[in-house]
C-alpha cells in the first residue's frame, strides 16, 4: 500500500490544477437501497443531443423498465421508466438546470418489472455478444455517460469509418470532493464493472483498458487489482490525488501521457473514455437485459446526518435522498445536483434525481455565498492552475468586454469548466461565470459563421 | 426554511484571499524589520511608525474624501507599502520626506491608477525613487548601524553603504581589493548578518532570506522571478568579475550588498506588477537581474534594483501579451 502511496510512480496530467479539501465524508457508508418514492418525474432527456420522444401518453400504465421515450436522432438516448404504475401528466417541470424541460410524472403502483429483465442477483461474466450486439443494447437500454456528461455512451463507442481506438480508459477517479459514489460501486460491485469493462473493450475491439483512480481510494485499487489480476488486458492506474485528474483529457493525459488536440475527440489520440458507473450500467444492460433506470448517488453535505450512498430509481425527488440521510439540516445555504466543483446549484428539492446525477451535496449558509469580488491583483494563479493551459483573467476579461473573435483566437473553446481558477483566485473574480457567457456567445459566433 | 443561494460553479473556494496573501507578507518582512531595530533602534521605529501611519492615512483619505468609493485600508495591501517604503530609507530620514514618499507611493502609483491591481508600477519602488531623485542627499546619507547594546548612539555617525564603498572607490581608481581593505568596509559576513550601511530593511540578507523562505512555504511567491532574477544577475557579475576582478565586483558581494535581495524576493514579486505566467516571470527576473547590475556597473547610482525592477515593471504588459502558457494539446504527446 505504501509504495502505491509513492509519489514518483503515480501518474498525474502535467499542467495545473488544484488540490481542495477530499471532504469525502460518505467513503465508509455502503451503498443502500432508497425505497420507491411515491411519484417520480423523469426528463424525457436525460442525456446529450437531441431531445427523446415521448413513447407513453397520460393515463397509460407502466412497468419498470418500459420504454418512455425513444432517441431517434444520431446523438440521443432512449428513456426508460423506473417505476411502475400510472403516468398522470407529460408536462414541462423545472429540473437540475433551472430550466422548464419536458418530463413524464408518474404515481407509483406496486414494483413491477418487465419480464425481459433479469433480476436475479447472480454475475454473469460469460460473453456472448458480439460488438455489434453490445452497441445495440447499449443503445436500447439508455445507457449514457454516468460522470455527469451524460454523453449518449453507444455513440462514443460507434467509431466513425477509418478510425480506430487502441485503449479504453476506465474513469474511477472521482475526482469531485465529497462524492464517492463512484467509489463505492468499485468496492461492491468491482465484478460486474470488470464484466462491463470487457464488454465495453470487446465493442470497441481494443486489446487494452485501463482503469485510472485517484490515489485516495487505495482500497478501490487494491480491490480491482485483485479482480484484474485473471485480466491482463486491464490495468488499474494509481492517480495522483489532484482535481481535475477525472477530466477526460487530463485523465487521458495522465494514463497514456497523450494530449488531445484542441477541439478534437479523445479518439484522435486512439482513447475512449467511459466512467465505472457506465461499465456497471453496460454489464446490466447487456448481460441483464436492464435498461438505465436506477443509479448511485451520494448524498452528503458537512451538516448532514448521515451522509450517504444510495442506489436510486431515476425520476426520485431530491428530497426523499436528503429525508433518507437524516432530513435538511437547519443550516443550508445552498443544495448542489454534484460536485462543488462542477455540480449545479437547485433552486428545488423537487427537482428528480436523473442519469446524470452523481450527487447531492448540501452546503452549510456560511460556506453558500461567495466572497465579494476585489480587483484582480494580477497574481497569475488563474494561469497557474488551468489546467488547459489557458489564461483565465484574459478569457474573462475578453467575455466582459464582449471581444469574442479574440476569445476565440485565446482558445476560450478549451475552457472545461472545471472551476479550478475561480476556486482560486485570491479576489474572489467571478473568473469562470464571465469564461462561461464568453463560451456560449463564441460558440453561436463560430457556429453562424459556418451558415454563411 | 431559508432561500437557497443559487450561484455557478465552483461552490467552494480556496482559503488564500488577497487579505491573507498581504498579511503573509508582513509576516515575512518582521525578521529584517527587527534586524533593522536592532542596529537603528528607535530611528527605526520612528521610520516605521511615520511610513506605515502616513500610507494607511493617504489611502484613506484618497479612497474616502477623493474617489469616494469603499475604503479598503484593511486589505493589508497599504500596510505591506508601509513596511517595504521604510524598508527603503535611511533611518534618519526626515519624518516630513518619508511623508511625502508615502505619498508619492500610494498617491501617484496606486490610487491615480485605481488602486490595488491595478498600478502598472511597484508603489514602494516610484515612493523610493522619487525621493532619491528629489532629496538625493537626505537620502544617501546612511546612519552606521549601530548594534543594540553596543556603544551608546553618542553622535550621529554616517558612512557609505557596502556599494557606496565601491562606487566611490572606483572613481578615486582604487582597486576592488583594496577597497575592501578600507576599515569601514564591512565585509561579507556583516553584509550578510545585517552590520553594513544602508536602507532600513536591505542590511540583513539572513533576515530577508528568512521571511522569503516563509514566503515561498505558505506559496505566496513562485521560484521563478527569484531564481531568475538571482541567476542572471550571478551570471552577468560574475562574467564581468572574471574578465577583470580589480574592477568588477564578485557576484557574491553583488548578491550580500545593497537591496538585492529585499528588491528580488519582496518587490520584484509583487504581483500586481510582475507578469502573469511563469515564462514571462522568467524574462521579467532576468532582464531585472541584468539592468541591475548595468546600472550599478555603469550607471550613476551605486544601486540599481529599484531602477531595474521599474523598468522591467513598464515592461510588464508587453510580457504578458508575447509570453503565452503552455495550452493543452499543443504539442500531441505519443508515449
Amino acid at each position: 500500500m505504501n509504495l502505491i502511496r509513492n509519489r514518483n510512480i503515480v501518474r498525474t496530467f502535467k499542467i495545473g490544477g488544484v488540490h481542495p479539501p477530499e471532504m469525502k465524508l460518505s467513503a465508509d457508508r455502503k451503498i443502500e437501497l432508497l425505497s420507491l418514492p411515491a411519484k417520480v418525474i423523469i426528463p424525457l432527456s436525460q442525456s446529450l443531443g437531441a431531445p427523446s420522444k415521448a413513447a407513453i401518453q397520460k393515463g397509460d400504465l407502466v412497468r419498470v423498465g418500459q420504454l418512455i421515450a425513444k432517441g431517434e436522432a444520431f446523438i440521443s438516448s432512449n428513456v426508460h421508466s423506473s417505476v411502475s404504475g400510472k403516468v398522470t401528466r407529460i408536462d414541462e417541470v423545472i429540473d437540475s438546470s433551472g430550466y422548464r424541460r419536458p418530463a413524464v410524472l408518474i404515481d407509483v403502483e406496486g414494483d413491477e418489472w418487465e419480464e425481459s429483465i433479469d433480476r436475479s442477483p447472480d454475475l454473469k461474466n460469460e460473453i456472448t455478444a458480439s460488438s455489434e450486439e453490445i452497441i445495440r443494447k447499449i443503445y436500447e437500454m439508455g445507457v449514457v455517460g454516468l460522470g455527469g456528461a451524460t454523453f449518449p455512451s453507444h455513440v462514443k463507442l460507434r467509431l466513425p469509418e477509418g478510425k480506430k481506438a487502441e485503449y479504453l480508459l476506465i474513469n474511477g477517479v472521482e475526482c469531485e470532493p465529497y462524492l464517492t459514489a463512484d467509489h463505492r460501486v468499485m468496492l461492491e460491485q468491482g465484478r460486474e464493472v470488470l464484466t462491463g469493462i470487457r464488454l465495453l473493450m470487446r465493442a470497441l475491439k481494443v486489446e487494452k483498458a485501463f482503469i485510472g483512480i485517484e490515489n485516495n481510494k487505495p482500497d478501490a485499487i487494491e480491490h480491482l487489482r485483485q479482480l484484474c489480476s485473471s485480466f491482463p488486458e486491464i490495468e488499474v492506474i494509481p492517480l495522483k490525488v489532484k482535481y481535475p485528474q477525472g477530466g477526460e483529457k487530463q485523465l487521458i493525459r495522465a494514463v497514456t501521457g497523450r494530449e488531445t488536440p484542441s477541439g478534437k475527440l479523445p479518439l484522435e489520440v486512439g482513447c475512449v473514455v467511459q466512467n465505472v458507473g457506465t461499465a456497471l450500467a453496460v454489464y446490466e444492460a447487456v448481460q441483464k437485459n436492464k435498461p438505465l433506470i436506477d443509479r448511485v448517488v451520494t448524498v452528503t453535505g458537512k451538516n448532514l446526518e448521515r451522509p450517504s450512498n444510495l442506489r436510486v430509481r431515476i425520476g426520485t425527488p431530491v428530497s426523499n435522498l436528503i429525508e433518507y440521510a437524516g432530513g435538511l439540516p437547519e443550516d443550508t445555504g445552498k443544495v448542489i445536483s454534484g460536485g462543488p466543483m462542477m455540480g449545479k446549484a437547485l433552486n428545488s428539492l423537487d427537482v428528480p434525481i436523473v442519469k446524470g446525477t452523481s450527487g447531492v451535496l448540501l452546503m452549510p449558509g456560511a460556506e453558500s455565498k461567495r466572497m465579494a469580488p476585489l480587483n484582480c491583483i494580477r497574481c497569475g494563479r488563474c494561469v497557474t492552475v488551468c489546467p488547459m493551459g489557458l489564461e483565465p483573467i484574459l478569457l474573462a476579461q475578453l467575455s466582459e468586454n464582449f471581444l469574442f473573435e479574440k476569445a476565440e483566437k485565446e482558445r476560450i473553446m478549451d475552457c472545461i469548466e472545471c472551476g479550478s481558477c475561480q476556486y482560486t483566485c485570491p479576489a474572489g473574480r467571478p473568473l469562470l461565470d464571465y469564461i462561461r457567457l464568453g463560451k456560449n456567445k463564441t460558440g453561436i459566433m463560430i457556429r453562424n459563421r459556418g451558415k454563411k | 426554511m431559508q432561500l437557497l443561494t443559487i450561484s455557478g460553479s465552483p461552490h467552494i473556494h480556496s482559503t488564500q484571499n488577497v487579505k491573507s496573501i498581504m498579511y503573509g507578507v508582513v509576516i515575512a518582512l518582521i525578521p529584517a524589520m527587527l534586524v533593522s531595530l536592532y542596529f537603528f533602534g528607535l530611528d527605526a521605529a520612528r521610520v516605521f511608525l511615520v511610513s506605515i501611519l502616513a500610507c494607511l492615512f493617504f489611502e484613506w483619505f484618497i479612497q474616502k474624501y477623493l474617489i469616494r468609493g469603499p475604503v479598503t485600508i484593511n486589505d493589508g495591501s497599504a500596510l505591506v507599502t508601509g513596511v517595504l517604503l521604510a524598508f527603503n530609507v535611511p533611518a534618519n530620514l526626515p519624518a516630513w520626506i518619508l511623508i511625502i514618499g508615502a505619498l508619492a507611493a500610494i498617491g501617484i502609483a496606486k490610487m491615480s491608477f485605481g488602486g490595488l491591481g491595478k498600478n502598472p508600477f511597484n508603489p514602494t519602488l516610484v515612493g523610493r525613487v522619487f525621493l532619491l531623485i528629489s532629496f538625493p542627499v537626505q537620502m544617501t546619507t546612511w546612519p552606521k548601524p549601530n548594534a543594540l547594546f553596543d556603544a551608546p548612539l553618542t553622535d550621529a555617525l554616517s558612512g557609505p553603504t557596502t556599494l557606496g564603498f565601491f562606487k566611490e572607490g572606483l572613481m578615486k581608481g582604487e582597486s576592488v581589493q583594496e577597497i575592501m581593505q578600507n576599515p569601514g568596509f564591512p565585509g561579507y559576513v556583516n553584509d550578510f548578518l545585517g552590520a553594513q550601511g544602508g536602507s532600513l530593511g536591505e542590511i540583513s540578507v539572513l533576515a530577508l532570506l528568512l521571511g522569503a523562505a516563509y514566503l515561498f512555504i505558505r506559496k505566496i511567491i513562485t521560484w521563478h522571478i527569484p531564481v531568475s532574477y538571482l541567476g542572471s544577475a550571478v551570471i552577468f557579475s560574475g562574467i564581468l568579475w572574471l574578465v577583470d576582478p580589480t574592477r568588477f565586483i564578485d557576484p557574491l558581494m553583488h548578491l550580500l550588498a545593497g537591496g538585492m535581495i529585499l528588491g528580488v524576493f519582496y518587490m520584484a514579486t509583487d504581483m500586481v506588477s510582475s507578469p502573469i505566467t511563469a515564462k514571462g516571470q522568467l524574462i521579467f527576473g532576468t532582464g531585472a537581474g541584468l539592468l541591475t547590475i548595468l546600472i550599478r556597473v555603469w550607471g550613476v547610482y551605486p544601486e540599481g534594483v529599484s531602477f531595474a525592477i521599474l523598468i522591467m515593471n513598464a515592461f510588464t504588459p508587453l510580457i504578458n501579451m508575447a509570453f503565452k502558457p503552455k495550452r493543452f494539446g499543443e504539442r500531441m504527446a505519443h508515449g
